[in-house]
């Protein structure tokens, strides 16, 4: 009797509910992200304050330098190579793997790219191609390393791809010498340049142009998106995430899909060097940009994985690259926007996790009480009760 | 889950029964009382004064100890080693502390052995290791949250002594559970709780466990008990000669099954007795393929499953209630959609190719809400803010939604309220009706008793004897749980070694008159 008054799904009162679940839930989603933004704001103005600078000064130079169109297409153009290693982590973070060695992978994907493309010369698009999918094998072939071994010798893979970090770069420092795959080029060392028919394209925007990579990195984006939510693959992957042990229960291999996500995370990392490898540099040099890979931890963290929230993540940190720089002149302490990155990842961190846990309390208790409140509504069809 | 108008008072020297459904809100209260959990409002009084109890230090300060229902002890260390762990303060860890736990021991009978290794205990010394711990910490009221549920009988009949003598030392013991009967043998007052707040306080003497049930949930008692033999003569699974070896921490192996051959028919339920621990988990493992055997076969409806993974299994028709829901059965942060997805993810109508089919998911969570009377607001809350019994009545529609040909149920109403019990039984009845073959692992032996077709009753690791559920009794059971007996228990004939007490035994009719009546009201 009572059960059939409090099916659910037929309870006008129950749509009620879930209409006000959907809305807590988008407060919520928006809650985080300003309080981080608030809280980083705040904390980042008492630096200014204790180093005895004008904090609103500072913005305002920020602010004012960011509009310039050259730093607009500065921040774009830094922004999309980290945005494919904020991808590359997260595709790990998903499923708990820390892939710390996303930096080692697209500098050795890089790199291997960079020396086949210096010594063969195919048509344009067939090379443009060609030199990608070698740079995504490469990167998925040294993330791979540290998949098997968790796989088949249990070593964490924190461990491993941060050591696999060291030795890529050995071997680059092995390869790129004047003799084996480098040429000499003032003090600086490089590989041959890319002939002409690899460059990739881009936008022609003033007073530089824009990488036509963006086009690949949005791309990217959607296809990690929908891999990761629509497919069953992407399923399997989240529910390992969320929890091994019941994802192991519900048949997923967790071996397999460990290898296979470093595979893809080393895949996505190979795609990072190639904005600079093909749209500006067309050499792999020693002064080719080290230390994305980490850059994209941090992007990753700020976006929550989310691919949308991981674009807003690398174009913030772009900007305040690029207007970090002119603090500096200013007179500003060169170190404070390291101070003002290091700040925002901890208070997005911090405050996604204190919504997220409100957020589950908030739903648990409302449960109950909605729970509760249709029982009461039901008692004029149950038996009496009985009270003491 | 809230509670709001409790009013609970414990008599001094007393046991006081909390009893309610899961979810109804005993354990919110026991953590209140522990000072785990702060009241929005509301007091308590200990002895007449009135008390704030922040932390649990608070309440073990004030003689309140709490005995949780997983046992928190560190297998590595002695019996003393364990009791002292923490409390150095009072007795020091030598002389002083062994006298104390002697004088203890012997005060309420609880027979400790203060330098045995606590991983050489069974669960019931655990047990009285954890009371005498609480003991020993200077608690003059205790709290025990579900102390039978890993006991079998006898040892539950020696628990209860320990509480007789407890009382009559003038301490106070105030027990959790929702086994009426038990319930009932042992305490002096009871009350119970529902949906939060406290329904009634009655005495033992003046009810029946049937009124109890009806103030747990409004309801008649539910009785797990088969009527009508399904049991048909077509094999659907077979599992032959199952070896499993496993390495323990320190580098021993250990057989944990061996030479485990039974099977089952279309329409049966094979149940699966034993004390905890004893190779169950990991037979049903073995069958699901998480853990690889050593060797033995496993044929389902006349498809070799040895060595399929555990995904092919599952496409094979072979539904999984796990033991343990919130690391086996759930994702407790992803929503009930999703919860449906996991586990039969290759399967329609939660994907098409390679895609997942969110529109086909998320109707067909509406419908498996509506049909197994899972109460929650919506399928877009997450796993975990339903209670346990709702949790559960989501896996077995889960579970059930994919017509599997076997089904292995390991402790299928474990923590799970009388209301929703009822309807899982009855869902796994319906089932056998349609020739669902059953792996009932339980450790509630009415269950056992009830549900099965063919009981067997598994031992360190081996088949060791069978019974038949119609003539069987309870304590029987119970004492070839613990070795004590073996070979087929109760039937005259005898050789039955595999198969012969499935056949031996087609109808148990008239022995359930009017159970039937009960069971059917609940839906």
């Amino acid at each position: 009797m009572s059960t059939s008054t409090t099916t659910p799904a037929k309870n006008p009162a129950v749509d009620a509910i879930a209409r006000s679940a959907t809305r807590d839930k988008v407060i919520l989603a928006i809650a985080a992200p300003v309080l981080a933004i608030v809280a980083a704001i705040v904390i980042s103005s008492l630096v200014f304050l204790a180093s005895g600078e004008n904090p609103f000064r500072a913005y305002g130079i920020m602010a004012d330098y960011g509009h310039y169109s050259d730093s607009q297409v500065w921040i774009i153009n830094k922004a999309v190579p980290y945005y494919l290693s904020a991808l590359a982590v997260a595709i790990g973070f998903r499923m708990n793997l820390f892939n710390i060695g996303v930096d080692g992978q697209y500098r050795l994907a890089a790199f291997a790219a960079a020396a086949v493309g210096g010594a063969i010369a195919l048509p344009g698009a067939i090379q443009i191609i060609l030199l990608i999918v070698i740079a995504m094998l490469v990167g998925a072939l040294w993330s791979g390393i540290a998949g098997l071994l968790k796989t088949t010798r249990g070593v964490s893979e924190v461990i491993t791809t941060i050591m696999l970090n060291a030795i890529a770069a050995s071997i680059i420092g092995y390869f790129l010498q004047d003799g084996r795959l480098a040429i000499k080029d003032g003090n600086l060392l490089h590989t041959k340049f890319l002939p002409e028919s690899s460059h990739f394209f881009s936008f022609p925007t003033h007073p530089k142009p824009v990488y036509g990579f963006v086009v690949i990195a949005v791309l990217a984006g959607a296809l990690y998106w929908f891999g990761i939510n629509r497919t069953r693959f992407g399923f399997d992957l989240r529910a390992v995430g969320a929890s091994e042990s019941a994802a192991e229960a519900s048949g997923v291999s967790v071996k397999r899909m460990v290898v296979s996500s470093m595979l893809l995370s080393g895949a996505a990392a190979g795609l990072v060097g190639m904005p600079t490898l093909l749209g500006e540099s067309f050499q792999y040099g020693t002064d080719f940009p080290a230390g994305i890979g980490f850059t994209g931890i941090a992007i990753a963290l700020l976006g929550r994985n989310h691919p949308v929230g991981m674009a807003f993540g690398a174009l913030l940190w772009a900007f305040l690259d690029r207007t970090g720089s002119r603090l500096e002149f200013e007179g500003y302490a060169q170190e404070i926007v390291g101070v003002i990155q290091g700040v925002i990842v901890l208070c997005v961190v911090i405050a996604y996790e204190i919504v997220r846990r409100y957020g589950l309390r908030l739903q648990q208790r409302k449960v109950g009480e909605e729970l509760a409140a249709l029982s009461t509504a039901d008692k004029s069809d149950n038996k009496p009760e009985v009270s003491a | 889950m809230a509670n709001h108008d409790i009013h609970l008072t414990v008599r001094r020297g007393t046991v006081h029964a909390l009893c309610g459904e899961n979810g109804a809100g005993k354990s919110t209260l026991m953590k209140i009382l522990y000072g785990m959990q702060k009241p929005d409002e509301g007091s308590i009084a200990l002895d007449g004064e009135q008390v704030t109890l922040q932390t649990p230090g608070d309440a073990i300060a004030r003689g309140i100890g709490m005995v949780h229902q997983h046992f928190m002890l560190a297998d590595n260390l002695t019996v003393l080693e364990n009791t002292v762990l923490g409390a150095e303060k009072l007795h020091g860890i030598g002389a002083g502390a062994r006298a104390r736990i002697k004088e203890l021991s012997d005060a309420y009978g609880l027979h400790i052995r203060p330098d045995v290794l606590v991983e050489d205990l069974g669960v019931a010394d655990r047990q009285r290791v954890e009371i005498l711990k609480v003991l020993y910490r200077g608690a003059r009221t205790l709290i025990l949250d579900e102390p039978t549920a890993v006991l079998v009988p006898q040892e539950v009949d020696a628990l209860f002594d320990n509480l007789r003598e407890l009382k009559s030392e003038g301490l106070t013991v105030i027990f959790i559970s929702h086994k009426l009967g038990e319930v009932l043998s042992v305490a002096d007052d009871i009350t119970v709780i529902r949906r939060g707040t406290t329904v009634a306080s009655v005495e033992p003497s003046e009810t029946t466990p049937k009124q109890l049930a009806e103030l747990m949930v409004g309801s008649e008692l539910p009785s797990p008990e088969t009527r009508e033999s399904t049991v048909t003569d077509q094999e659907m699974l077979r599992v032959r000669d199952l070896h499993l070896s496993a390495t323990d921490s320190d580098g021993v192996v250990r057989t944990v099954l061996d030479g485990i051959s039974f099977t089952i028919h279309k329409g049966e339920v094979l149940g699966v007795a034993g004390v905890e621990g004893n190779g169950q988990a990991e037979l049903v493992e073995a069958v699901m393929g998480t853990r690889t055997p050593d060797h033995g076969t496993v044929v389902l409806d006349g498809t070799d499953l040895s060595g399929a993974s555990t995904r092919a299994r599952r496409e094979g028709g072979v539904g999984y209630i796990p033991e343990d829901r919130h690391r086996h059965g759930l994702l407790l942060e992803a929503p009930l959609w999703e919860n449906r997805i996991l586990g039969h993810v290759t399967e329609r109508p939660n994907s098409k190719g390679k895609l997942l089919d969110l529109a086909g998911a998320r109707k067909d969570t509406a419908r498996i809400v509506a049909e197994y009377d899972v109460r929650t607001p919506g399928i877009e809350v997450t796993a975990s803010s339903l209670s346990g019994g709702n949790q559960q009545k989501l896996i077995v529609g889960r579970e059930m939604s994919h017509r599997p040909k076997l089904l292995i149920a390991a402790h299928p109403t474990r923590g799970v309220d009388v209301g929703a019990q009822a309807q899982i039984w009855e869902q796994i009845r319906e089932a056998r009706r349609e020739g669902l073959a059953v792996l009932l692992i339980s450790a509630d032996l009415d269950e056992l008793i009830g549900l099965s077709d063919t009981l067997r009753v598994m031992y360190r690791g081996r088949l060791v004897a069978d019974a038949d559920p119609a003539v069987i009794t309870p304590e029987e059971l119970g004492s070839a749980m613990t070795g004590a007996a073996s070979g087929h228990l109760t039937a005259p004939e005898d050789g039955a070694t595999e198969d012969g007490a499935a056949e031996g035994r087609t109808s148990q009719d008239g022995a359930s008159d009017g159970a039937g009546e009960q069971g059917g009201e609940q839906k």
